[in-house]
């Protein structure tokens, strides 16, 4: 039942939240004003695009205020994302704080929940600690929504829910890039430690046809779809063909795998700058009140996406010729070519469906969650882990394996910090490696 | 100009930083060179042994002496906990995990909750000095062009002395029966076993010693910087050495050493380079900082694919003794 709708940015709730966020919101911006305006000010009004570096000044700053009072006696520590620098600051009797800094970059800006008085707490618990970008010679507001503490008891069953359809939502990602890794393995053998930056790749393409060239995600998304699946059949044509004709061991092409990785991702950053980036559409949607959860519409849409390619890639894997072959040769290429199938096309085929794979993952995990040049990184070793959990070379291994990768690392956040979710699925992985090193559904010979 | 880049290059080519990586090659060196293991995590063994040192010191206020055993056995530790699930399977299992193992360890340290042990994002500091009171050099400019201070060329001297050290036992060890059952079991793992040697426990010995000159790495990196940061330990820094490594030449008792050299010169060359290029504005649009960095491990990349595509046993390696494959 859909019972309310609010930006689901910063707010949880309805009435009540609007109230208090708008005056902090509004607060947080004139004291950002006032502190730029200041600044300008004591800087002489030095020109906004001052060639001299030595005078640019970039600061954070912002007010804390509950149900319109200040919020005095807080501490806020600011760190540059390098750790090269960090800075800690007290809020002021009318609530208001400033961080001067020694150049623009990225910041980390975190409020020490302890330090709030008794009977405040912030309204998303999660969101202590906020990353902001500051960019020359300007003021960076960071908001913190202050609200009633939580009570965890009876929010218990609530956040549980909500766990799992985020967690369902990333392991519906996870499985669907995950596909073309396994089989990638069970033809040629390849752990391709690259897969992960191929759904950045996939991403990249679809944030510069979208926010470069302004073309609708809905066209730009089925061209990076395209784009992935090209540049992974170049790589299989270009880099892994040659490989395997000449037979080069498999440590060595996981090296070669390795060094490509490096270049992929870094291609990205040159172009995509470090930072996190969102697509022009779809973002910022009114969220839904779905029950005991809530979910963004196009949150809906990318999980009914996900299943629906699930789908479609298990009945082509099963009924057509193709999809047979690709099995025949995960399951053993001798025996598949000396019964006419073509390997070194099929295994061409798998990389370009695997490569269109991952760029749908891309795009979908650029939806729901951020672009940035490392987001494949991380995916690729949460892919491991469901990969290996549901058994090298397994299509149907990898899917299911995602699936239990991103429940465990999203559910793990009700009773965990969600800063090592991610350590819980890695976790998953070392077990999983100790009782049944084959996975669920893998066979036992494969990993001999 | 060109005078400066150079000098830019060998500074950092002969400094601190290239003697850690050194130091993590020959770990490397021994677990994939010599046995065969592909570890993906050698940075992980360089935070274990650097943290371990560091809380020690900073946080308890123990001795240098006990810091630095605390590192060593942490990396002990960390090798058994690989080790044991992953050494009876494929090579590629070892891979995933310990790279896997890497940025666990980072998640964990770099976490809010363990703030009071690690210091969290902003790390940890003032552990380097019973290390800096034990240096005999009275202050001052050394070197000549390269301007090392006198910290500088105390942390640099220990850090090429250790490799000098590590490296003589590494030969050491390969010239005895105990380093030919390793480049055995790198070889044919099944034979080694079928002469009745336990391949498992070989290979969990060469995880540990590799793992321990890891580690201590990881400790002459962060004592040249007197600081640390989970930053430091990006799975990157685990590329870099194998860079180093198969540059030198995988399975050569100097080819960490030398490809440290070789490695640090061309990359900060590199860097410098582009640094000059973008900073006279001849690249319209690219800011500084990013393109820098950004090049320079594509370069890496780069550096990597060609290498083991083209020579893979490096500059000093031989061909014939590496055929290596998961087996």
């Amino acid at each position: 039942m859909v019972s309310s709708s609010v930006p689901s940015c910063s707010v949880r709730s309805t009435r009540t939240a609007i109230s208090t966020v708008v005056p902090t919101l509004a607060a947080a911006l004139l004291a950002s004003v006032a502190v730029a305006l200041a600044l300008a000010l004591s800087l002489g009004a030095s020109p906004a695009s001052a060639q001299d570096a030595a005078t640019t000044e970039e600061s954070i700053g912002g007010r804390l205020a509950f149900e319109g009072e200040a919020v005095a006696g807080v501490t806020i520590v600011v760190a540059s994302t390098d750790g090269s620098a960090t800075f800690e600051t007290v809020t002021d009797a009318d609530g208001a704080w400033l961080v001067v800094l020694p150049g623009p970059g990225t910041y980390r800006v975190e409020l020490q929940v302890a330090t709030l008085p008794e009977g405040i707490g912030l309204r998303d618990p999660e969101r202590s600690s906020l990353e902001l970008r500051v960019f020359e010679n300007s003021t960076s507001a960071a908001i913190f929504a202050l609200g009633e503490p939580q009570e965890v008891e009876s929010d218990l069953l609530r956040r549980i829910l909500q766990g799992t359809l985020n967690g369902l939502k990333f392991g519906l990602i996870i499985g669907m890039t995950s596909i073309g890794l396994s089989l990638i393995f069970g033809t040629t053998g390849l752990v391709n430690f690259a897969h992960g930056d191929l759904v950045t790749v996939g991403a990249f393409l679809a944030f510069l046809l979208n926010v470069t060239l302004g073309l609708h995600l809905l066209i730009a998304a089925p061209l990076a779809v395209i784009g992935g699946a090209v540049i992974a059949g170049a790589l299989d044509r270009g880099i892994w063909r040659p490989l395997r004709a000449r037979q080069t061991g498999l440590i060595a092409m996981l090296v070669v795998s390795i060094g490509l990785a490096f270049v992929l991702r870094h291609v990205v950053l040159l172009f995509l700058g470090g930072s996190r980036q969102s697509y022009m559409d779809f973002t910022l949607q009114s969220a839904l009140d779905i029950g005991l959860v809530r979910v963004q519409p196009v949150e809906l849409w990318v999980m009914g996406l996900s299943v629906a390619m699930l789908v479609a890639v298990g009945l082509m894997l099963t009924r057509t010729r193709l999809g047979k072959s690709m099995r025949a040769v995960a399951d053993n290429r001798d025996l598949a070519a000396s019964s006419g199938i073509d390997v070194q096309r099929v295994i061409l085929s798998v990389w370009v469906l695997g490569g269109a794979l991952t760029a749908v993952g891309g795009v979908f995990l650029g939806m729901i969650e951020s672009v940035d040049y490392l987001m494949g990184f991380r995916l690729l070793l949460l892919m491991f882990a469901g990969v290996i959990l549901g058994g090298l070379g397994s299509a149907y291994g990898a899917m299911l394996g995602g699936l239990v990768v991103g429940l465990v690392s999203e559910v793990s956040t009700v009773w965990f910090s969600s800063q090592i979710k991610y350590v819980w699925a890695l976790g998953v992985l070392i077990l999983i490696l100790l009782f049944r090193p084959q996975g669920l559904l893998g066979r036992r010979e494969r990993f001999g | 100009m060109i005078e400066t880049l150079f000098f830019d290059a060998l500074r950092s080519a002969v400094g601190p930083t290239a003697a850690s990586y050194a130091l993590l090659a020959v770990g490397l060196n021994l677990h994939f060179g010599y046995t065969g293991l592909l570890n993906f995590g050698q940075v992980g063994f360089m935070l274990v042994g650097a943290y371990g040192m560091a809380i020690t010191v900073s946080v308890f206020g123990g001795p240098l002496w006990l810091g630095v055993i605390v590192g060593v056995l942490a990396a002990v530790v960390l090798s058994l906990l690989l080790g044991a699930p992953t050494l009876r399977l494929r090579a590629d299992y070892l891979a995933i995990t310990t790279i896997a193992a890497g940025e666990i360890l980072r998640f964990l340290v770099r976490n809010t909750g363990s703030d009071a042990l690690t210091g969290s994002v902003f790390g940890l500091r003032q552990f380097a000095g019973d290390f800096y009171a034990l240096s005999p050099f009275p202050p001052g400019d050394y070197l000549g062009p390269l301007r090392f201070n006198a910290n500088r060329l105390w942390v640099t001297l220990v850090g090429w002395g250790l490799v000098t050290l590590l490296s003589l036992l590494v030969w050491a060890l390969m010239r005895s029966p105990w380093g030919r059952v390793l480049r055995s079991i790198r070889e044919d793992e099944d034979a080694a076993r079928s002469l009745g040697k336990n391949v498992f426990l070989f290979k969990m010995q060469s995880l540990i010693l590799g793992g321990v000159i890891g580690a201590i790495g990881g400790m002459v990196f962060v004592l040249a910087l007197q600081n640390l940061t989970p930053e430091m330990f990006l799975p990157q820094v685990t590329f870099f050495a194998f860079a180093i490594m198969i540059l030198g030449g995988t399975g050569t008792v100097l080819g960490p050493t030398l490809g440290a050299v070789v490695f640090w010169f061309l990359l900060t060359g590199l860097q410098s380079g582009i640094r000059s290029v973008v900073d006279s504005g001849a690249i319209p649009g690219v800011a500084g900082g990013q393109a820098v960095g950004a090049v320079s491990l594509i370069a890496v990349g780069l550096l990597l694919m060609v290498l083991m595509i083209r020579r893979p046993q490096g500059v000093l390696g031989n061909r014939e003794e590496l055929r290596l494959d998961v087996s």
